[in-house]
């Protein structure tokens, strides 16, 4: 199994490769100049491209985007052109909020949409079952912001139990980092708590007609060992993997919520370095992302020999 | 492997989270006593004041580096860095001489060499530092303390020049830094004013952060905007950068910031209603709204359909869009410069009073030779004003019978666009839509887009050698009455070949809680004499 790891992330470098190519061939025809955003209003043209020409943007593509693979090669992701501070630096100040927000709202996503989906295909066609799904549905159709806003005013502007926004990283005390975290990672996973218990209760309805678990029932073992330990352990292939695609879901909805939020995330830069044309941030997240998903995808198929020992690699 | 490799794996994994392999940056520290927390109107992208000019930085910037002169809320510039000054009889020669005790932030004294090369860097990027340097014969550093500006020709406005608060300002660096390309940003952030930056706690995007700088020796007068005693009552100020609005509104009435800088008109009744917090305007400069006719095309290129704008637009429809039912919020404004200011005037300005007259407008604009050919319009939709404005813009444009190309996009794609000097279908444009801070607009020196010397211009490149004559003259007159009948004579030249057409006046609230005093009024967000209790 070990040599399929190191296959998969040596894998991963073409892919990287490509999704590097192609979002610097973007970035590079998209409309929009980080020259005229730092010259202000009131620059001229010439001071323009004088900006333009220290910040090298006026070279051609191939001597750009080969500059920047050289860099690249040598573990240099670049400098922001507005910051002045190296995009690895920029980074690494966001990753602890994003990390911290995508690790409570996945914790928060499995143990309450895995219970959910369990019950609910317990209880499939009952009064539960369809209120179960009912929130499903509302979850899965409210926009991330508008959850975020109302339970901003509820919990943090009446009720004056939790903060409005903001992030304590976690080596300032567990509780005020988490009380930052949970509202956010509520409103985060609302959609993710929605599409894992749908997937739950569709694979649990499919497991619960197999003989095995009518042997189970006819052998008299307790309700909640059929459906916990035999029958959720078989039914969990389909959802690992969801929640497993479900980070690129996390991914995104992390752009809104730290708005919402104001959590200095990795989504906020994203955003902040595209509205500014930043082009060595966008380029250094976009491949962080994408070297993110691929390697989510890798820990899903590792994960698949811990719920199924019959997987082998 | 199998599956208890794996489960041995992830163990070892998480013992490395724990013991501190996921450690967290810095990002917040717990709010210590006598700090302010405080909303700026953008996120502090970039500290180099000189590199970049927008007014973020220049704000941030003001607590950082002092000038040697400042502008006080009269307009006038008052000494600030400088303890005298001497002018030849010709007014060629300026002998300046630096205050003692003044301090760079490494405790480094300020001498004349740092001021030489911070003058030197911000003339190469200011347009009156441009107008200076083109004049220049030399500066020197005279001694530690005193250095000597020689012009070829008097420059009346270079006290002024020093001291106005519009960016780039005149900041005084180390020449270290100063010496730094001003096409490059610079990274050391030793500053000579009343606050430090601290580099260590900058997350753009997220935060910056100042503390009072003990060996700043403030001036003994009271505190008048950039001028006079700048006495700094707080030992922190941490910059919170909060993209939504919402919550920032939440915030403050959570009492988790102190001060907003620029509430937006939607939430300020929800503010108001608040009993901690108080809510007033912030900026009594304002802002003007305009949009800019492109004159190297047509239908622009032809005064009588930039005029037939004009007659058409109501003033009242942009600046309801922009600000709603709060009437105290704008003002009408038939002229280019800003209201309630000495130079303020509005002569000329009858083609934007009274009923507009519809039928006239669209009589002139046939007289014109308009054919129905589109008319691409930028609009950023980003930016709430421009979008507000853009709408308006082209419902008028419709009611004129034109033919609108409606571009809906980004500030920085319009940044950008707005730069082509292209015909319209080939990437260039017809009109866009921006607006101006009254602090910009008080008099020309400062006021690039009232400029309209054809090629050099700003975007839309307006040709009206009526206002340029004026603008020279305004840059000679002695005194204040030669300036304001100066100023007249411009604001009628700019307005009949309507350089570009003014949307109307209007003022932005800020909001701040009550146990925040020193709050006062002006251009930018001034932070001495500011105190707060717990």
């Amino acid at each position: 199994m070990l040599s399929y790891i190191l296959r998969r992330i040596v894998a991963t470098l073409p892919v990287m490769a490509i999704v590097a190519l192609f979002v610097f061939s973007l970035l590079y025809i998209a409309p929009g100049d980080p020259a005229v955003v730092i010259a202000g209003d009131q620059a001229s043209p010439e001071d323009v491209e004088r900006i333009r020409q220290s910040l090298g943007l006026d070279r051609p593509f191939l001597i750009q985007f080969g500059s920047w693979v050289w860099r690249l090669m040598h573990g240099d992701l670049g400098t922001s052109i507005f910051t002045n501070l190296p995009v690895s630096t920029m980074i690494g100040q966001r990753l602890g909020p994003t990390l911290s927000l995508m690790v409570i709202t996945l914790l928060l996503t499995i143990l309450v949409a895995v219970p959910l989906g369990v019950v609910a295909a317990w209880k499939a066609g009952s009064f539960i079952d369809r209120a179960i799904m009912g929130f499903a549905v509302f979850g899965f159709s409210l926009p991330v912001f508008v959850v975020g806003y109302m339970l901003a005013y509820i919990f943090a502007l009446e009720l004056e139990w939790l903060p409005v926004q903001g992030y304590t990283p976690l080596n300032q005390g567990f509780w005020p980092w988490l009380q930052n975290l949970i509202l956010p990672a509520i409103a985060l996973g609302c959609v993710y708590i929605a599409l894992v218990a749908r997937i739950t209760r569709a694979a649990m309805l499919e497991v619960l007609q197999q003989d095995y678990v009518r042997t189970a029932k006819a052998k008299g073992l307790g309700q909640g060992g059929i459906l916990f330990i035999h029958a959720l352990k078989n039914a969990a292939v389909p959802i690992v993997t969801v929640i497993g695609i479900g980070i690129a879901l996390l991914i995104g909805g992390a752009v809104v919520t730290e708005s919402v939020f104001a959590i200095p995330g990795l989504g906020r830069l994203t955003i902040d370095a595209i509205l500014r044309r930043d082009y060595p941030v966008i380029q250094g997240i976009v491949l962080l992302f994408s070297f993110v998903y691929v390697l989510v995808n890798l820990m899903i198929d590792v994960t698949y020999t811990l719920v199924d020992p019959r997987i082998r690699y | 492997m199998d599956r208890r490799t794996v489960l041995k794996g992830l163990a070892g994994a998480s013992g490395l989270a724990l013991t501190g392999g996921l450690s967290a940056p810095a990002i917040a520290q717990g709010a210590a006593a006598r700090t302010l927390r405080f909303v700026p109107q953008a996120n502090l992208a970039n500290f180099d004041p000189i590199w970049g000019t927008q007014y973020v930085v220049r704000n941030a910037a003001a607590m950082v580096w002092d000038t040697l002169y400042g502008i006080d809320s009269s307009f006038q510039p008052q000494r600030q860095m400088v303890e005298s000054e001497e002018v030849t009889d010709d007014g060629t020669t300026w002998t300046f001489k630096l205050r003692s005790g003044l301090k760079f932030h490494d405790g480094e004294p300020v001498r004349s060499k740092d001021v030489v090369a911070s003058l030197s860097r911000w003339a190469a990027r200011d347009p009156m530092g441009l107008m200076l340097k083109a004049i220049q014969q030399e500066l020197t550093a005279v001694d530690d303390r005193t250095f000597k500006w020689v012009l070829k020709q008097p420059f009346p406005k270079l006290l002024y020049a020093l001291a106005k608060n519009n960016s780039p300002c005149a900041f005084i660096m180390p020449e270290r830094i100063a010496q730094t390309d001003p096409f490059k940003q610079i990274s050391d952030y030793i500053g000579s004013g009343p606050m430090k930056f601290v580099a260590g706690e900058w997350v753009p995007g997220a935060k910056a952060v100042f503390e009072k700088f003990a060996d700043y020796a403030p001036r003994q007068e009271k505190a008048s905007w950039l001028a006079g005693g700048k006495q700094i009552l707080l030992d922190r100020i941490e910059w919170v950068i909060m993209p939504d609005p919402a919550t920032a509104a939440a915030a403050l009435q959570n009492g988790e910031i102190d001060w907003w800088e620029n509430p937006i008109a939607d939430l300020v009744p929800v503010l108001k209603k608040n009993k901690n917090i108080n809510v007033d305007i912030g900026d009594p400069l304002g802002n003007i709204g305009s949009f800019r006719m492109n004159f190297l095309y047509p239908p622009f290129n032809d005064v009588r359909a930039r005029r037939a704008v004009l007659m058409a637009m109501s003033q009242e429809d942009y600046m309801r869009a922009l600000v709603g039912d709060d009437d105290s919020l704008w003002k009408p404004l038939p002229g280019f410069f800003t209201p309630d200011t000495p130079l303020y005037t509005e002569m000329g300005g009858e083609v934007l009073k009274g009923k507009r007259d519809l039928d006239a407008a669209k009589k002139l604009l046939a007289e014109s030779g308009y054919s129905g050919q589109p008319v691409t319009c930028l609009v950023a939709q980003d930016q709430p004003i421009t979008k507000a404005m853009g709408d308006v813009t082209a419902d008028l444009l419709k009611k004129l019978g034109m033919n609108v190309d409606f571009v809906a996009t980004d500030w920085g794609t319009v940044g950008s666009r707005r730069a082509q000097k292209t015909p319209p279908g080939q990437g260039g444009w017809n009109m866009f839509h921006t607006w101006h801070a009254g602090a910009d607009c008080i008099n020309p020196a400062p006021y690039t887009a009232i400029r309209a010397n054809g090629d050099k211009a700003w975007f839309g490149w307006p040709t009206s050698a009526g206002t340029e004559k004026e603008v020279t003259s305004w840059f000679e007159a002695k005194n204040l009455d030669e300036e304001k009948a100066a100023i007249g004579r411009l604001n009628k030249a700019a307005m009949d070949d309507v350089v570009y057409a003014p949307t109307g006046f209007f003022l932005t609230y800020t909001a701040w809680r009550k146990n925040v005093s020193g709050v006062t009024k002006g251009p930018l967000p001034f932070f001495w004499g500011v105190t707060k209790t717990a």
